[in-house]
């Protein structure tokens, strides 16, 4: 089939889709952990038993995961709606009301798509699409990832059928003009990169994807994976032309087996449709790609680690130069990228490069995709041009902290970042301007912590598991990071010196300097950063004995305010899981400290009426009785 | 626990499907792992000839990576998630309080083989920390008290089997 083919029937189908109803409901893996499986279940049941016959597509993820299980109702001669929060027992009521009827149950809405529900906000008006601009996601959640047409249809594959009827330099001067940097975090130019490939001697040449996402708190490779994974084949694809490969990787963690699965998919249907495999398109161009499954270990998401791991080997990183380009898989020249870089490069050759370019700051062009978690509003998943504020982020876009409390810090770039404090809000997103505040792009993880956080503990935190994930290669980066994590566990118990706060400093140089990737480089930053920004807490925990956020279980005691405790009720009680708390009905409860397991228990269930219990900190706070069995315990 | 007579089918299976490469060494760890719940002593040597490479090479990768288990999991694999997001959430609470009511360290199967207990780094689902995985399930905004609430069906199950 030539692509005027492919496409026209992709897009007959696509049009035969929008002349009928039909639902969307989002199954990425954060949909189905709150529950949109049921919701799917509960409309096909309920389907069937009215006998109705609408298509039911199951979509990925479209960034708004504070509201999961999220439905989308289509209609053809109507504007489409969003609900979020559908619950199973939600979906009779949308069935009757907006399948069968016209009533677009707008009071439980998120909005409308197209404008023309005056009682539910219009979508794309929302404060937080203000600030967003969805290049790599503007398909995810709208398309059926295992449907290649639905792709097709939406100007898929179009990139890769331009690029093969063009020379590979032109490409390569493309995207070096489109400002593109890895989105994998360090951000070096992906022209540069893709032109160092190009001019390497030595066959064959390999393209690698790095989908080994690894960072805590990120989960924006699974949600493009997962929601839209043939833009990352398609790029990878031009890649390989770019280049002069014919082979290529996926390495995809393991611990995302629904994204295993959608991207398994899309290779086969790919392979199908002639767009991947032998002869693409008619081109005489070969090209194949296979997966190789991470099997967990962090430090697999460094490249040259990376390499050693699809090779079979133990995943320890390898001295550069040679740099993959010159000397990646098996010794030959090899293009290793991010999802993201790879997602970015089909637009770049449909839009060209100025437009790209028009887009973000003056080092850092396109725009920036992140994962909004901790303590936020509106959880979920963003894509900002590049240069947009961390404030515009947490107040615009994720609607600001949760519950009635203070914004402390941002965390950006996982293990190998650092937490940004209050003041320094106004920071724009882009690589530059983040390394400057001790932080630095990362994968994309955005956490927010608020007063409840504890800085120091995070700081233990990140280095506990750096130091777990440490390859053990180098010794600073093995030992190093070992030592300081000894250190931080005394401050966090109550056991610092306050000479240890320069002693973390020095070692954090030594580490850095001491480590062959970036591992090592970058483990130390979460203590640089925390000891930069919050002193005064690890000064509060060494000086004072005091956790200011009540959090590290050695320097903070539950304590119950006797003169709030309602005698008659035993909520806390029935509740701790230790017995840790005496008193009979009608009787003041008090906590036993040598049983306490600080677990909190006591304060979820203490009826809000009465908010008896209480966090203490330093220990020293409790009275007498109490006292001294804090003490007996250590 | 897995016969003799299973462990050599499966392997024999597995190892058919694979060509002499060593580049093929993680995927057949993954596969037999998926097959027989672990990786037993035999499958580990099984590996090492087909591959032509040294037993201990096969047990330097194995145990470098986090995935690879060499003791069955319980009929119950929990996965606290120890994610920044969770960890901010209380992680560490849910993971003490099921080391409570499981009564087993994390990184260890029951006596009964019922439950095991195991750490991940981040499962992304962060919006909905702090998280758990019983078996496939993942159950979300964990707190210490619903833990104990979260097991009660899978320690009823044996019981409701034997009656």
């Amino acid at each position: 089939m030539t692509f005027g083919e492919i496409n026209n029937k992709a897009k007959s189908e696509w049009e035969a889709l929008q002349n009928g109803s039909y639902i969307l409901i989002g199954t990425a893996t954060c949909g189905r952990a709150a529950g949109a499986l049921s919701t799917l279940k509960a409309f096909e049941k309920e389907l069937s038993r009215r006998n109705i016959e609408v298509k039911i597509i199951q979509v990925g993820c479209m960034g708004l995961c504070y509201t999961e299980p999220l439905v989308v109702i289509s209609k053809p001669d109507s504007f489409r709606v969003v609900y979020g929060n559908v619950t199973p027992e939600l979906v009779p009521r949308l069935i009757e009301g907006y399948i069968i009827g016209d009533d677009p149950c707008l009071e439980l809405a998120l909005g409308t798509l197209e404008g023309g529900g005056e009682d539910a906000p219009y979508i794309p008006e929302l404060l937080r699409f203000e600030h967003e601009l969805r290049l790599v996601f503007r398909r995810c959640g709208y398309i059926d990832p295992e449907n290649i047409n639905h792709y097709i249809a939406n100007g898929g594959y179009s990139s890769l059928e331009e690029a093969l009827r063009r020379q590979p330099k032109e490409i390569i001067e493309e995207v070096k003009k489109s400002g593109l940097r890895g989105r994998g975090g360090a951000g070096f130019p992906t022209g540069r990169k893709w032109e160092f490939c190009h001019n390497a001697e030595g066959e064959p040449k390999y393209v690698v994807c790095n989908a080994d996402e690894g960072d805590p708190g990120a989960f924006m490779d699974r949600v493009v994976l997962e929601s839209d994974p043939q833009q990352v084949i398609e790029g990878m694809i031009i890649g390989g032309y770019v280049i002069g490969a014919n082979q290529g990787y996926i390495y995809i963690r393991a611990e995302y087996p629904l994204a295993v699965e959608r991207v398994k998919t899309a290779l086969k249907q790919a392979e199908e449709l002639g767009l991947l495999g032998d002869n693409i398109l008619g081109s005489g161009f070969n090209f194949h790609i296979e997966l190789a499954m991470g099997a967990g270990a962090f430090v697999s998401g460094e490249e040259t680690a990376l390499m050693e791991a699809v090779e079979g080997k133990m995943s320890t990183p390898r001295p550069r130069p040679p740099y993959p380009a010159q000397a990646g898989l098996w010794g030959k020249p090899t293009l290793l990228n991010n999802v993201k870089t790879f997602a970015n490069i089909p637009l770049i050759v449909k839009r060209g490069a100025d437009w790209f370019s028009s887009i973000g700051t003056e080092g850092s062009k396109g725009t920036a995709v992140f994962t909004l978690a901790g303590k936020l509003n509106n959880k979920g998943l963003t894509e900002v041009p590049m240069g947009t504020t961390l404030r515009e982020v947490v107040y615009g876009i994720a609607g600001g902290i949760s519950g009635d409390k203070s914004f402390k810090a941002v965390q950006i770039g996982g293990p190998s970042g650092g937490c940004i404090p209050a003041e320094l809000l106004d920071t724009p997103i882009d690589y530059d301007s983040l390394r400057q505040a001790g932080s630095m792009m990362g994968s994309g993880g955005l956490i927010v912590m608020n007063e409840d956080n504890c800085m120091v503990d995070a700081a233990r935190f990140f280095l506990d598991f750096s130091t777990k994930e440490s390859c053990g290669k180098c010794t600073m980066c093995r030992l190093g990071t070992l030592q300081m994590l000894h250190i931080l566990e005394d401050i966090t118990a109550g056991q610092g010196k306050i000479e240890d706060i320069d002693l973390l400093l020095r070692l954090a140089e030594d580490v850095k300097t001491g480590s062959l990737c970036g591992l090592g480089k970058t483990a130390p930053n979460p203590v640089l950063t925390t000891i930069r920004y919050f002193r005064d807490e690890y000064e509060a925990h060494i000086l004072e004995k005091k956790c200011p956020a009540k959090v590290c279980p050695e320097l903070t005691a539950y304590y119950i305010l006797p003169e709030k405790c309602e005698r008659s009720c035993e909520h806390c009680v029935l509740t701790c899981p230790t017995e840790a708390i005496k008193g009979e009905k009608g009787e003041i409860k008090v906590i036993d400290q040598e049983k306490c397991v600080n677990c909190g228990t006591c304060m979820d269930v203490c009826p809000p009426e009465y908010d008896a219990v209480v966090k203490l900190s330093p220990v020293s706070l409790l009275p007498s009785t109490n006292l001294s069995k804090k003490r007996a315990k250590k | 626990m897995i016969t003799e007579e299973q462990t050599n089918q499966a392997v024999a299976e597995i190892l058919n499907s694979h060509k002499n490469e060593k580049k093929n060494l993680i995927p057949l760890l993954q596969e037999f792992q998926a097959k027989l719940g672990y990786l037993p002593k035999k499958s580990m040597q099984e590996i090492a000839d087909f591959l032509e490479m040294p037993e201990v090479e096969v047990w330097g990768v194995a145990t470098f990576y986090n995935q690879f288990r060499f003791v069955p999991l319980g009929k119950y694999h929990i996965r606290v998630c120890m994610g920044t997001a969770c960890h901010l959430g209380g992680g560490k609470l849910i993971l003490e309080a099921l080391e409570r009511e499981l009564d087993i360290k994390v990184g260890e199967t029951a006596e009964d083989g019922n439950f095991s207990l195991e750490r991940v780094a981040c499962i992304g689902c962060c919006m909905l920390a702090p998280v758990i995985v019983i078996g496939d399930k993942i159950y979300p905004k964990m707190t210490p008290f619903k833990v104990e609430e979260a097991l009660i069906p899978y320690k009823q199950e044996p019981q409701s089997e034997n009656s």
